[in-house]
């Protein structure tokens, strides 16, 4: 599959990646060549075999529905770009 | 003591702390020396001298009180993608900056509680993406070996190439790495040493800033298989805290090194004798299966019929893993933020500034897989195949205890080589991936040299949560191989 500027601009809207015209276009090419690399995988007869998610045997395993208090606050909004008032920080998202 | 303390495997320096002829904080000096020695390699992010030696001094307390633990005082180096309370923690990424977790993984803790002592933090690609650590946010590691006559530095593979690097160069006695495509097993067999990728589910992934979370598996890297064993069950275990950690014992993995392998059934798979493979990785692979051989084993050749599809697989699964775990660095909760007028616009600029160019052609490539329209195309097409590449393994298994391979298809190459063609840098991982799609525990040993005298690895691979088979069987070929080459890069602290 070939990936033109458009895809690839959609693509890195999803992502929350900003990427310039420049980039767009070698990202095009350079994702194009790896998708058409991966398209080999259409030579395997694959109907009636259920896709595989994990290698681990296990369902989920069930816990306590108890609150844990490992960390502090404090501790987690110490890594914070931005904190204020106990709370992390972002641009103003409603008017 | 003769020569430097660094010079020794972990196992003897176990028994020469036990002895009581060397103290944890000579031990540890020594080392903290060695990786200041070993800076030119730039095999370290983060070195952590202070934080060693006081584990050193407490690790001696606990000795002189009678209370020596299994790994008391031995020195360590940490792939910095575990995360290490209070200690940066980059993941080899720009977007990680600053970061200082509050908690420690399990795997760390896990040593730590064994007596372990911490050299510091070590050099990788960014967020475990590639088979080179040269896509570093902090420069690429130098391989300690080169050609003879030959002044270019090599890569030392990839991801883990930083602990790989320490270890062959005497910086650590032991490291850790994260193995998802081959990221423990290839550098082990770029630098010399021995890497062991564990059953997924085997160590725990709390704590291990995620790349691929149905494929990551932490693991050990030493000079030894005895040291990897010894590593191997300090690090093993279930944990709650990851629920996909599984519920079994831990064996006693260095009792499985019984030096006997008469009458094991060893497998070739004829698949991994592609066209292209270098007449020397060929004749390698030959010599390994003889010395076993004569060792009492029996070669049985077999099929994985599957096998050319699994880097393919891999390369749909991998990242559309990544760009769903890679979600989170938005620059709000921790590392880099670039500030914009929208919380949009602050999203992309900070994911921008922060992933390199490796990093994004992953997660764009893992989120247009994961698309709609695309999803079932390419997605779950790669997941069923997966489940024929693990079903290859189950047949196969039901044949052989064991099954030998190269462990890549190159010895170390140059800095800078393969860095315009992303597929050629992914077919390292070759021989190693199919072993993390499947989950199954595999184990680089260093088994001799290319033309140009670099080491190469063989690689034996085994059934889900028998490493004991896997390394008794290394440890044979170890003895066999009888691989005693130093890099040319040792670091002497002296």
């Amino acid at each position: 599959m070939a990936l033109d500027k458009a895809t690839v601009a959609r693509i890195a809207t999803l992502a929350r990646i900003r990427l310039s015209e420049d980039e767009l276009a070698g990202l095009a090419g350079e994702l194009s060549h790896i998708l058409t690399w991966v398209e080999q995988l259409n030579e395997v007869d694959t109907v009636g075999v259920a896709p595989m998610a994990s290698v681990a045997a296990t369902g989920l395993p069930m816990r306590d529905d108890r609150a844990a208090h490992d960390t502090r606050p404090e501790d987690i909004l110490g890594n914070a770009p931005k904190a204020a008032r106990g709370f992390f920080a972002v641009p103003k998202v409603v008017e | 003591m003769t020569g430097s303390p660094t010079s020794l495997t972990l196992a003897e320096a176990r028994a020469a702390l036990a002895r009581k002829e060397l103290s944890a904080r000579e031990l540890t000096e020594a080392h903290i020396a060695a990786v200041e020695a070993a800076r030119p390699l730039n095999a370290f992010i983060t070195e952590t001298p202070e934080q060693a030696l006081r584990m050193a001094d407490a690790s001696d307390e606990r000795r002189a009180r009678g209370e020596a633990l299994p790994l008391d005082g031995i020195p360590l180096a940490i792939k910095d993608l575990f995360c290490t309370a209070g200690v940066l923690t980059t993941a080899g990424s720009h977007i990680l900056d600053g970061f200082r977790p509050p908690y420690e993984s399990t795997v760390t803790e896990k040593l730590w509680r064994a007596g372990a002592v911490m050299l510091g933090k070590t050099n990788l690609d960014e967020f475990a993406m590639g088979s080179s650590t040269t896509t570093s946010h902090y420069g690429p590691t130098h391989n300690p070996w080169r050609r003879p006559g030959d002044n270019r530095p090599l890569v030392p593979g990839g991801s883990s190439g930083g602990s790989a690097a320490a270890v062959a160069a005497r910086a650590a006695l032991g490291a850790i790495g994260t193995d998802t495509g081959g990221s423990i097993r290839q550098p082990a067999s770029f630098c010399g040493i021995v890497g062991l990728k564990p059953t997924y589910g085997r160590c725990s992934r709390w704590g291990v800033v995620a790349f691929a979370s149905s494929l990551d598996h932490p693991g050990p890297m030493t000079r030894t298989v005895r040291d990897a064993a010894i590593m191997l069950g300090a690090m093993a275990g279930h944990d709650p805290k990851d629920s996909t950690s599984a519920p079994v014992p831990v064996p006693d993995f260095e009792a499985a090194l019984t030096g006997d392998i008469r009458g094991l059934r060893l497998g070739i798979p004829k698949e991994y004798r592609s066209e292209g493979m270098p007449a020397e990785i060929e004749t390698l692979w030959d010599r390994g299966a003889g010395w076993l051989q004569e060792r009492g084993a029996e070669i049985v050749e077999i099929s994985l019929p599957h096998t050319k599809y699994a880097l393919p697989a891999y390369y749909i699964i991998a990242p559309a893993e990544a760009s769903s775990n890679l979600a989170r660095y938005d620059g709000v909760r921790f590392g880099l933020r670039v500030e914009g007028d929208t919380l949009d616009d602050m999203y992309e600029r900070t994911r921008a500034a922060g992933f390199g160019p490796e990093v994004r052609r992953r997660v764009l490539i893992g989120t247009y897989v994961l698309s709609a329209g695309y999803y079932d195309a390419y997605y779950l097409k790669a997941q069923r195949v997966r489940t024929l590449i693990a079903a290859d393994f189950v047949a196969a298994f039901e044949q052989v205890d064991c099954i030998l391979t190269p462990t890549a298809p190159s010895a170390a190459f140059a800095i800078g080589d393969k860095a315009d063609d992303p597929i050629a840098m992914y077919l390292n991982d070759l021989f190693t991936v199919s072993a993390d799609l499947a989950g199954l525990p595999a184990i680089s040993v260093p088994a001799g040299r290319s033309a140009d005298g670099l080491p190469l690895g063989l690689q034996l691979i085994g059934r889900a949560f028998d490493e004991a088979m896997v390394l008794r069987v290394a440890e044979a070929l170890e003895k066999a191989a009888a691989f005693t080459h130093l890099p040319s890069f040792v670091a002497d602290p002296r």
